[in-house]
């Protein structure tokens, strides 16, 4: 490829890609993110591949790999340009059929339509699938259109516009002002405003400045950033370059942990892409710019997307937090300035250049503005990445795109923000999610993860749950968090093994407490928020695990005991066959017994029978 | 050299601007107490003991004061309500992990702490990074290191064998505040000793004056029965 000369060469080279490709030229798309591919999206591609060759009708027919689409428990997702023809859960057995009757006949298969689990409607367009039709999908939008290792893809859905018009029509400065004015805040959690840091940084003294993208996403069940990686690396790219400029950095870095080797991959790709075309390198279009970007790969540490532990890492040194008293605007990597920014954040940049701050600061709430990508899953209807603008309602995203609690069960309380964050109860559900109101109910934004509990889940089980994640993850730099965290879950199993007095629980806020205010960095510090919020909304709960020990939502297994129920029982055996530990006895076609004391309340029995008569009870001792 | 003002506990102070906040509260005389604070290391900031609050227009927020750095104007209060109750739930946690360590049961007995709520281990190194740090800066050796994250790590040498550049110097036992056994009290090993609370201390006992090796802590008189003792 030859290089992209100037600014105007850019939009010839726009033009000639526009020219080539056809609109109206029947394209498959399949989603290819990490989440399909272990749905086999792969298979599927080459299937496609094949059953074109097969038919012969390789010219009439395009067939292109994107990147995730958002709505990854259907995957893998087929959709057919230029309809938008929206095939969901497609397998090799379908290929054939789709290429003969989509694509030559023009038929929709109505089988591998989505229909709506709640009004039993069907779609043809995903546009009208109401898991997407509430979302406001601004960064999310390309990823169903682009090819991610095809520059010319991001660039004919105009892309590489935004670096144009800020390198040659925009000062440094116009352009910080311009992140400043649209209100955009830092996606990777605390939320602070990137305008603002921006400024800091190009202030700071010093010729040798540096930016780096925090890509190292390490909160469990998270991946909107690894979305924005796979699907459509040239956005955070792009963004890099202009916040660069404006910086007056010339060298940036990708932290991406390793456990991402699509993502890593596919920035490669892009990385090489964007320097052939002359977008990315020394005198970028000619502008007299020079900036470039390098990969640094990490190790998978959740500690290590913290701002200092990750510059360490970058260092070669070990990914362990310190004191931020000395910002790292001003030493940062390698003691330099340095402006770090999520994933999520860089591909915001492009955006507001090009649509201005104005459009930007139009949506959203009065302090939270854009939109926000946010994985909403658990115990919920439609499950995946949604992106919808600040403020909307969480009782929108969980029955309006979500489409309700799973099974028809009864709605509980909604994770956000990670092990750093807190659950939020029922009466809770109309508030405008945004950074301040989250907060304000003991949660955090965090990086944007959503969990949706139901009545069957136990938030002292689900406390436990992330208190183990953040001991597994902390460094073990600072005592607070080392010790206390280790102490917190210390205590949270005697509560859940039936052993704990009424004063752990006094003990297990009052270290919280501790753990929050003495914590070196944000990891400890917001460590005890599972718990501590968890303990406001649902202190019952709580409270019955140690004064009745007993588990109400039937899930701490040294609280519940499962027996057979003898009037269900027809005696089949099948329990008895499965059960592990040999603990259930009964003569065929007579009633089973469980040997209590062998139980391991394993739970295999009480799943495996089809006439329900195992039966969970708690507390244990009865029967 | 600049001079900044700062306040501390109410009291109006100069300092010198190129001073941590743990010198300065030092230099005016305020005890902090710290572990992993040496003044001829880098400060580490590990312990968080040394932790003050600092009131600002927005409320008032808990700094590392061994590693933050002084600034025109600041108001510092050093013994709140939460920094003590920080401060005694932090050695609760380390004496709980490391019993046998003197300096951890004196500063337990100083700050009053009489009861240990967490099961008792029995590690004998806090982490606290002192040799480490001392075996690298003023040794110039760099023959220990930390392994491990999280609850596994602790300090070692290279590949757990016998370091070649270590030169048996004893640099880093000599800085340990775990090394020292606690004086033999009424409590057995692995418990919280306590004993210079009580009203007839063993240490006194057994030294035969009343200042023992708590340095200046003199916790044992506090309850006033120390001076019955001294006149019989
Ligand atoms: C324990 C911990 C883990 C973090 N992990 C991430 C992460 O995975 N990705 C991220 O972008 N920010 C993460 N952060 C936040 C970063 O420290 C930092 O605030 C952020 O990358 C700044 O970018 P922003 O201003 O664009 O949000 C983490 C913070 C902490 C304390
Ligand atoms: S002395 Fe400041 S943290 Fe230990």
């Amino acid at each position: 490829m030859k290089k992209i000369k100037n600014r105007e060469d850019l939009e010839r080279v726009r033009k000639r890609i526009v020219k080539k490709s056809d609109p109206n030229k029947p394209c498959i798309t399949i989603s290819s993110g990490t989440c399909c591919r272990a749905y086999g999206c792969q298979k599927v591609t080459k299937a496609f591949i094949t059953e074109i060759e097969k038919q012969e009708i390789r010219d009439k027919v395009e067939v292109k790999t994107t990147g995730c689409l958002g709505f990854c428990e259907r995957g893998p997702i087929v959709v057919i340009y230029p309809k938008g023809i929206y095939y969901q859960r497609v397998t090799i057995e379908d290929v054939s059929e789709i290429v003969t009757e989509t694509i030559l006949n023009g038929k929709i298969i109505d089988r591998l339509l989505y229909i709506d689990p709640v009004s039993g409607k069907k779609f043809v367009n995903g546009e009208e699938i109401s898991f997407y039709k509430k979302q406001m999908r601004v960064l999310l939008k390309n990823n169903w259109l682009i090819d991610p290792n095809k520059i010319e893809d991001y660039i004919i859905n105009g892309g590489y516009t935004a670096l144009s018009n800020a390198l040659f029509k925009m000062t440094p400065e116009q352009i910080i002002d311009t992140i400043k004015r649209s209100g955009l805040r830092g996606r990777g959690g605390a939320g602070f405003p990137t305008g603002v840091k921006w400024e800091n940084c190009r202030r700071a003294n010093g010729d040798l400045k540096f930016i780096v993208c925090n890509a190292d996403e390490g909160d469990p069940g998270a991946y909107m950033d690894r979305c924005i990686l796979e699907g459509n690396p040239h956005s955070i790219i792009e963004g890099m370059i202009i916040g660069a400029y404006a910086i007056g950095s010339h060298e940036g870095y990708i932290y991406v942990r390793h456990e991402y080797p699509l993502a890593v991959k596919n920035l490669k790709i892009a990385l090489n892409q964007a320097r052939e075309y002359g977008l990315l390198g020394n005198n970028i279009l000619n502008s007299g710019f020079d900036f470039d970007i390098k990969i640094s790969i990490g190790g998978g540490v959740f500690v290590c997307g913290e701002s200092t532990a990750l510059i360490a890492s970058i260092e070669g040194k070990i990914g362990e937090p310190r004191a931020k008293y000395i910002h790292t605007v001003e030493k940062g990597l390698w003691n330099k300035p340095t402006n770090l920014n999520n994933v999520e954040t860089w591909a915001n940049i492009p955006i507001i250049i090009n649509k201005g701050s104005k459009w930007f600061s139009a949506i959203g709430t009065e302090k939270s503005k854009g939109t926000k990508i946010f994985s909403l899953v658990g115990k919920i209807n439609n499950s995946g990445l949604v992106e919808v603008p600040m403020g909307i309602t969480l009782k929108e995203i969980v029955y309006e795109i979500g489409g309700g609690v799973l099974n028809g069960k009864k709605f509980k309380a909604i994770q956000t923000g990670g092990p750093s964050g807190g659950c939020i109860p029922e009466k809770l559900l109309d508030l405008p999610v945004d950074f301040e109101k989250l907060k304000e109910t003991g949660s955090m934004m965090g990086s944007g993860g959503m969990i949706v509990i139901d009545e069957e889940t136990c938030v002292v089980d689900l406390a436990k749950y992330f208190l183990n994640f953040i001991l597994d993850e902390s460094c073990g730099k600072c005592i607070p968090c080392r010790e206390g965290t280790g102490r917190l879950s210390e205590i949270v199993e005697r509560i859940t093994s039936g052993k704990a007095k009424i004063e752990d629980l006094k003990l297990l806020e009052e270290l919280s407490h501790v753990v929050k205010d003495f914590s070196l960095c944000g990891l400890g510090q917001t460590a005890p928020n599972p718990v501590l919020s968890t303990i406001n909304y649902f202190r019952d709960e709580w409270e019955t695990h140690i004064k009745n020990k007993t588990c109400p939502a039937l899930v701490c297994k040294e609280l519940i005991q499962y027996y057979v129920d003898n009037g269900k029982c027809n005696g089949c055996g099948v329990c008895k066959n499965l059960c592990p530990q040999k603990a259930i006895l009964g003569e065929l076609k007579n009633p089973h017994s469980i040997v209590q004391d062998r139980c391991i309340s394993c739970g295999i029995c009480h799943e495996n029978c089809k006439d329900n008569a195992i039966i969970l009870s708690s507390p244990r001792g009865k029967n | 050299m600049g001079i900044v003002t700062l306040k501390v506990n109410g009291i109006e102070a100069r300092v010198d601007e190129s001073w941590t906040l743990l010198e300065a509260l030092r230099f005016l005389g305020v005890e902090i107490p710290t572990l992993c604070h040496h003044d001829g290391l880098t400060p580490y900031g590990v312990c968080r003991l040394c932790m003050v609050e600092i009131e600002e227009k927005s409320g008032t927020k808990l700094v590392t004061s061994c590693l933050y750095p002084v600034k025109e104007g600041i108001v510092v209060k050093t013994h709140t309500d939460r920094v003590v109750k920080g401060r005694r739930m932090l050695v609760e946690l380390m004496l709980a992990r490391c019993p046998n360590s003197k300096t951890l049961q004196d500063l337990a007995s100083k700050m009053g702490i009489e009861n240990i709520r967490f099961k008792m281990k029995n590690e004998d190194c806090i982490l606290c990074g002192l040799c480490v740090r001392l075996c690298k800066e003023q040794m110039m050796s760099g023959a220990i290191g930390f392994i491990g994250r999280g609850e596994k790590r602790e300090v070692v040498t290279p590949f757990r064998t016998k370091s070649e550049i270590c030169r048996n110097c004893g640099a880093c036992m000599y800085v340990c505040p775990v090394v020292e056994l606690p004086c033999r009290g009424y409590n057995p090993q692995g418990e919280l000793c306590n004993s210079c609370l009580r009203v007839v201390p063993e240490c006194a006992d057994e030294y035969g004056q009343i200042m023992c090796y708590l340095e200046s802590c003199g916790s044992c008189v506090k309850k006033g029965e120390m001076n019955e003792l001294v006149k019989t």
